[in-house]
């Protein structure tokens, strides 16, 4: 431990008396550390990390342990980027040292258990830790099952998800690099709800964009069991002004879902009929991570019910899910609002252990996608509770203007935005 | 960002909201860089509204790139350009659509979170 933070300790024991006859003692003396209260999080991705961080923030005598089985978060944000060429994966992997140096205890491992009677989670390796309140946020899971010939082994092999970033965006983004010109990239999109709805048409777009550069004569078709989707008349405008008719997509209503693949012979089958691929991506259909399944804080749609603003369980006090496992409509599956989210979780954890009422929450989101390099669009919402339901404030949000005025500019924000965030979460 | 932009932000920290903060961080913020394990931020709905504009903003709204700076700015102008976008004065390419999403009082509040960091 540094000298500056016994300086602080002793400073802070010296100066109690003073606090408590002004009136300004804070957090910090020596009695409160005693009972410190724990808050354990499961994940250090969007929703973990900022829960962990903003816990602490608004009381750092809390004892806040992150628990997560990577050493490091490779965020999907930007990971499309990395698909399409015009990003290392480095440049999109964060640690958690910032976090560490915040007073966090970050530990890695994965929970296999959570026991909400007794308050404890257990690591793989039997490890134990007891909290007073558990923020789960584990991200999401697959439903291998729903496509017939898909599953855990294809997508690790030929058929890639690249859905949860890290390894599988590296191989798709190599099975890309060895297509020869003139080939055909396909891609399954899933149905909602799902992580990140422009997600699937950012990535065909910076497909579309290596392809253009490196592979002209290639192909991109979507099958999409869905019958529209987010930004799609923007979608649809940026990627005929930048990709000609390179892009098609197939919607529901015309036999788009995708139900069957055959990886030896590199076919699906979408409303009846076959199709073949060079590089297939299959995105399939999402459930809340494991962890949630097995701690039994799901309901039948798979995902996660919580309490207005709290994120509070209603399966199991004491636990809160936040991020794409919890029930967080009407905010959409998306970092922003994981983070958005994770901030309003954290001060009601703070305000309940202070038996306060929480202050009143307050969300925004915003997705922005990148059609090419210098082609920005975006979606946005701010979001208030009324009558005890969070609503997308009426008169707000929206999406950016048709003609691609501040397209270039939205381009650059989107970099903005990419640095704001992480810093605002890992501090990197 | 670097470590040194933040020590230097929270070091303005106790003048502008020392009640809010209580004594621990006046004291670490003075002696050191590491000063972050005992940083505090207030518990509102400013501070929360704040900590949702920090998504684009930055952390303590310190700016990213070209998406501008808030923290220590004052009250009157950030509060001023904000009720601007709300009522489509000034136009941005994401201002408008998020200003409008917060009453008067709130935007009031929110500046004046942003002029404290
Ligand atoms: C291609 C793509 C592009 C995207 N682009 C954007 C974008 O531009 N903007 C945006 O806002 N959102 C975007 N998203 C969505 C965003 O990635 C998610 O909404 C966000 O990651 C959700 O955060 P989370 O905390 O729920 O999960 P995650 O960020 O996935 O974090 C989950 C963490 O929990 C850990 N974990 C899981 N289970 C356990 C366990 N049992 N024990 C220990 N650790 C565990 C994992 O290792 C992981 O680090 C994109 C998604 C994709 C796929
Ligand atoms: C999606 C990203 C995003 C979010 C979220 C966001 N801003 Fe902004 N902000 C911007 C951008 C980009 C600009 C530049 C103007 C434009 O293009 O809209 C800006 C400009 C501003 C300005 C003008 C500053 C100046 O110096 O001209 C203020 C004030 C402001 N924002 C306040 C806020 C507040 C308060 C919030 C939260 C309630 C917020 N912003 C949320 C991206 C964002």
């Amino acid at each position: 431990m540094s000298l500056s933070r016994r300086g602080f300790l002793k400073l802070s024991m010296a100066m109690a008396g003073v606090g408590a006859a002004t009136g300004l003692a804070g957090c910090q003396d020596s009695n409160s550390m005693a009972d410190a209260k724990r808050v354990v999080v499961i994940g250090g991705g969007f929703g973990g990390a900022t829960a962990a961080k903003y816990v602490k923030l608004f009381d750092p005598s809390v004892d806040v342990t992150m628990i997560d089985g990577q050493s490091s978060h490779t965020t999907c944000p930007f990971s499309n980027l990395v698909i399409g060429g015009l990003k290392d994966i480095d440049e999109i992997t964060h640690d958690f040292s910032a976090l560490e140096k915040r007073g966090i205890n970050v530990v890695k491992g994965w929970v296999t258990g959570i026991d909400a009677e007794a308050r404890t989670v257990t690591l793989k390796d039997g490890s134990r830790y007891e909290y007073d309140r558990l923020v789960v946020s584990p991200g999401i899971d697959f439903n291998y099952d729903a496509i017939e010939g898909y599953s855990e082994e294809v997508a690790n092999t030929k058929m890639p998800h690249a859905w949860q970033a890290g390894e599988q965006t590296l191989l798709l983004r190599k099975q890309l690099e060895d297509m020869e010109d003139g080939g055909t990239f396909i891609m399954a999109a899933p149905p909602n709800p799902f992580r990140c709805p422009p997600g699937p048409y950012e990535r065909a777009g910076l497909i579309a964009n290596y392809f253009k550069e490196n592979k002209p004569n290639s192909k991109i078709l979507i099958l999409d069991p869905k019958t529209n989707f987010s930004k799609e008349p923007l979608f649809r405008e940026g990627w005929t002004a930048n990709y000609g008719n390179m892009i098609e997509w197939i919607g529901g209503d015309f036999g788009g879902g995708v139900e069957s693949v055959d990886p030896d012979t590199m076919t699906v089958v979408a409303g009846g009929t076959e199709y073949q691929g060079d590089v297939i991506n299959v995105i399939p259909p999402q459930k809340a991570g494991w962890i949630a399944h097995e701690a039994g804080l799901v309901d039948d749609s798979g995902w996660c019910p919580i309490n207005t603003g709290t994120y509070e369980s209603t399966m199991h006090a004491g636990v809160h899910v936040v991020g794409d496992a919890c029930i967080g409509s009407p905010l959409p599956k998306s970092g922003f609002a994981a983070n958005s989210q994770a901030k309003n979780c954290a001060a009601a954890i703070v305000a309940m252990f202070h038996n306060e009422n929480p202050p009143e929450p307050s969300w925004v989101n915003t997705c922005y996608s990148l059609v090419a390099p210098d082609y920005g669009i975006s979606v946005a919402a701010v979001y208030a509770v009324e009558d005890g339901k969070t609503v997308s404030v009426e008169g707000a949000g929206g999406v950016s203007p048709l003609g691609g005025k501040n397209a270039e500019k939205e381009a650059g924000y989107a970099h903005d935005w990419y640095a704001s965030i992480t810093e605002d979460i890992w501090g990197s | 960002m670097s470590q040194n932009r933040e020590a230097a932000i929270s070091r303005r920290l106790p003048i502008a909201s020392l009640a809010a903060i209580g004594l621990g961080l006046m004291l670490t913020a003075g002696t050191s860089q590491a000063a972050s394990e005992t940083e505090k931020m207030e518990l509102s709905h400013a501070a929360i509204i704040g900590a949702t504009c920090m998504g684009c903003h930055g952390f303590r709204g310190m700016g990213s790139g070209e998406i501008p700076r808030l923290a220590g700015v004052a009250k009157e102008v950030t509060a001023g350009k904000l009720l601007e976008y709300k009522s489509g004065a000034l136009e941005g390419t994401v201002m408008n659509r998020i200003a409008k999403g917060y009453t008067d009082d709130e935007i009031q509040a929110v500046a004046e979170f942003f002029a404290n960091q």
